[in-house]
C-alpha cells in the first residue's frame, strides 16, 4: 500500500511540473521567435501605427490602441454591473435568490466566446447598423460583448473579496444604527476595496485576451478609430486574423505582437495578485478564499477591526 | 490501484496501434476557398476508396504551402498564383477554375460596375452608394485579410497597386464575409463566386455577369485558378485522387458546387 502510494504521489508531482514546463515553454517560444524581430526593426517602427505585412511594414501602435478601448468600453459597463451583482449576491439577497442567481452566473461564464460573438452578429451589429449608424462592426460592438463576458470574473472574485469581509464588521455597523446600505457603501465595500480592485484588473485581463468575440463584432480595420462607430483591430485579433496566412517576418510580427500581449497579461495578473495580498492583508489573512475556511474558527475568537 | 495503471497502460498502447492502422492517408490543407470544393470532391471519391482516409484542413493557400514544405500534408490548396519564391520549391496542378464575384446586399439598386469603379470604391475615393445611382448611404467595404488568396487575386486584378482603404472592415473567411454582406444593406465585399448564394447579389463587371460561361471564355474580368501545390512526385493514392478530380466524375461534381474544369492546357497564365 505504502510503495503504491509514493507511486501516485511521484506521478502526480510529474503532471503537476509537466504543466509548468508548458507555460515554460511557450514562454520561451513566444519571446525566441518575437523579440528578436522587434529589436530588429526597431521600437519606432513597431509602435507605429503602419501594419502592411505584405509590404513588410510592421506597427501595431494602432491595435495597441484599439485593444486599450474596446477594454476601457467593456470596463464602463462591465466594473460597475458585476460589482453591483456581487454586492446582490454577497450582501442583498436570501439564499433561495442566491441559488438561482449564482448558476446563472456560472452558466455566463461557461458560454463559448465563439456564441458571444455570434450573436454580437446576429442581434448586436445589425441594431447598431440601423439605429446608431457606421457598419455596425464597431468599438462599441466589442465593448458591449466583452463588457458582458468579463461579468462572470468580476462578480465570481468581487463576491469572493466581499465574502471576506468579517461578519463583525457588519454586525458593529448595524448595532451604532447604520442602515443595511450604509453598511455596504461605507464600511463592506471599503473593506474588500483589495480585492474588488483585483477582480477589476482580473477582468481587464480578460477583456484584453479575448480573441474570438473580438475578431467578429470589431471589424478588424488597421486604424485609429475616430469615433465608437469606427471598426477597429485588438492586438488578439491581429494575431487570430494573420496567423494561417504568414510566413517569415510576418510570422515573426504576430509572434511580437504575441509578446506584447504576454507582457500585458503577466503585469495585469502581477497586480491583481498584489492587490488580492493586500486585501489579505487589511483582514490580517493571507488569500479571501483561505479567509472563508477559516472564518468560523475567527469568529469564535473575536476578530479585532483593524 | 496498480491493476489499473496496467490496464490504462495497455489501452494507451491500443489506441495508438490503432491510431496508426489506416496506411493510406492523405492531408489536403490550405485555401478556405477551396476548402468546401474539396470537401466534396472527397466525400465522393471516398464512396469506392474505404480504405483511405483523406483529410481536408482549411488555414489559408499560404499555410497550405508551408504545410506540404513542413510535411504534415501532402496537398497544398492554393487559390492564387504560386509567387516565384513558392515555385521554387513546389510544383502545382490546376484543380478548377474560379471567379472571384463582387457582391453587395440583395436589396442594393446597383447592378453593374466597372473595374474602375470597383477600385475607387475599395480605395474610398467613392465613399456614398449614391455616387453609382445607388441609396444615399455611405459604404461599407469588407475585404479580407492580408494574405488570403482571395484577396491577393482580387487585389491583383483590381486595385492594381494602389492599397484598399485602411477602414475597410476585415473579415478572416469567405463564409464571414458573405455573412457581412447579407446582413448590411450598404456593404460590398468580394468571394468566390461557387460561394455565392442568395443571401447576396453578385454584381456585373463591366456589364458580363459572373457566370460559368462569361468565365470559360473569358469576358468575366475576375478569374483565377485553384491549384493543388505538391512537393516533389504525388504519391500513388494523390496521383489518383487528381486523376479522379480531372476525370469524368470530378469535372461534373466541380460544376455542380458552381466552379469550372481546368482548361485542358494549364491555366498559369490566367491571373
Amino acid at each position: 500500500m505504502r510503495g503504491s502510494d509514493r507511486y501516485v504521489e511521484r506521478t502526480l508531482q510529474l503532471v503537476a511540473f509537466s504543466s509548468l514546463a508548458a507555460l515554460v515553454a511557450i514562454t520561451s517560444f513566444i519571446f525566441k521567435e518575437g523579440a528578436p524581430f522587434v529589436f530588429r526593426v526597431g521600437l519606432d517602427n513597431f509602435f507605429s501605427g503602419d501594419w502592411h505585412p505584405t509590404a513588410h511594414r510592421y506597427g501595431i501602435g494602432y491595435m495597441i490602441v484599439g485593444s486599450a478601448v474596446v477594454t476601457g468600453g467593456a470596463l464602463l459597463l462591465g466594473v460597475p454591473l458585476g460589482i453591483a451583482c456581487a454586492v446582490v449576491l454577497g450582501e442583498m439577497c436570501n439564499a433561495s435568490l442566491r441559488g438561482l442567481l449564482k448558476p446563472l452566473v456560472e452558466i455566463l461564464a461557461a458560454i463559448p466566446s465563439v456564441v458571444f460573438g455570434f450573436i454580437g452578429i446576429a442581434l448586436l451589429l445589425p441594431w447598431i447598423r440601423e439605429h446608431l449608424g457606421g457598419p455596425g462592426a464597431s468599438a462599441l460592438a466589442g465593448a458591449l460583448v466583452l463588457g458582458v463576458m468579463i461579468l462572470p470574473t468580476i462578480i465570481a472574485i468581487s463576491l469572493d473579496a466581499l465574502r471576506a469581509v468579517p461578519r463583525s464588521y457588519r454586525d458593529a455597523s448595524l448595532a451604532i444604527g447604520a442602515t443595511e446600505w450604509q453598511t455596504i457603501w461605507r464600511v463592506v465595500l471599503p473593506a474588500a476595496r483589495s480585492g474588488i480592485v483585483a477582480a477589476v484588473i482580473l477582468g481587464v485581463g480578460r477583456a484584453v485576451g479575448e480573441t474570438m468575440a473580438v475578431v467578429m463584432v470589431t471589424g478588424n480595420a488597421v486604424q485609429l478609430p475616430h469615433s465608437a462607430l469606427a471598426p477597429l483591430r485588438t492586438l488578439t485579433a491581429n494575431l487570430a486574423l494573420e496567423m494561417a496566412y504568414s510566413t517569415g517576418e510576418h510570422r515573426s510580427a504576430l509572434f511580437a505582437t504575441g509578446v506584447v500581449l504576454f507582457v500585458v497579461i503577466v503585469v495585469l495578473n502581477a497586480l491583481a495578485g498584489l492587490a488580492r495580498r493586500g486585501a489579505g492583508a487589511s483582514h490580517r489573512k493571507k488569500a479571501p478564499r483561505v479567509a472563508a475556511l477559516t472564518a468560523t474558527h475567527r469568529e469564535t475568537e473575536g476578530a479585532t477591526p483593524r | 490501484m496498480r491493476g489499473s495503471l496496467v490496464a490504462l497502460a495497455v489501452l494507451l498502447t491500443l489506441a495508438a496501434a490503432c491510431a496508426r492502422k489506416p496506411s493510406a492517408a492523405l492531408t489536403l490543407s490550405g485555401s478556405t476557398s477551396i476548402q468546401p470544393l474539396a470537401e466534396k470532391w472527397v466525400e465522393a471519391y471516398r464512396v469506392g476508396h474505404d480504405a483511405l482516409t483523406i483529410a481536408v484542413q482549411g488555414g489559408g493557400s499560404t499555410a497550405g504551402v508551408q504545410a506540404i514544405l513542413s510535411g504534415t500534408a501532402q496537398i497544398g490548396m492554393v487559390s492564387r498564383a504560386l509567387s516565384p519564391e513558392e515555385r521554387r520549391q513546389v510544383h502545382e496542378i490546376v484543380v478548377a477554375r474560379d471567379a472571384i464575384a463582387i457582391v453587395v446586399h440583395p436589396t442594393n439598386p446597383v447592378g453593374d460596375l466597372s473595374l474602375d469603379d470597383v477600385r475607387d470604391l475599395y480605395t474610398g475615393a467613392i465613399g456614398n452608394w449614391r455616387a453609382l445611382g445607388g441609396p444615399a448611404r455611405p459604404v461599407s467595404l469588407i475585404t479580407r485579410e492580408e494574405g488570403s488568396g482571395t484577396r491577393t487575386a482580387f487585389e491583383g486584378s483590381v486595385m492594381r497597386g494602389q492599397t484598399i482603404a485602411p477602414g475597410a472592415l476585415v473579415q478572416d473567411s469567405t463564409g464571414a464575409v458573405r455573412q457581412m454582406v447579407g446582413s448590411d444593406p450598404a456593404a460590398i465585399g468580394y468571394i468566390s463566386l461557387g460561394l455565392v448564394d442568395r443571401s447576396v447579389k453578385a454584381l456585373r463587371l463591366n456589364g458580363v455577369p459572373p457566370t460559368e460561361q462569361s468565365v470559360d471564355d473569358a469576358s468575366y474580368a475576375l478569374t483565377r485558378p485553384f491549384l493543388f501545390a505538391l512537393r516533389g512526385e504525388p504519391s500513388r493514392a494523390a496521383a489518383q485522387f487528381i486523376q479522379w478530380i480531372h476525370g469524368p466524375e470530378g469535372t461534373a461534381l466541380t460544376r455542380a458546387e458552381g466552379f469550372l474544369p481546368p482548361l485542358s492546357e494549364p491555366a498559369h497564365a490566367r491571373q
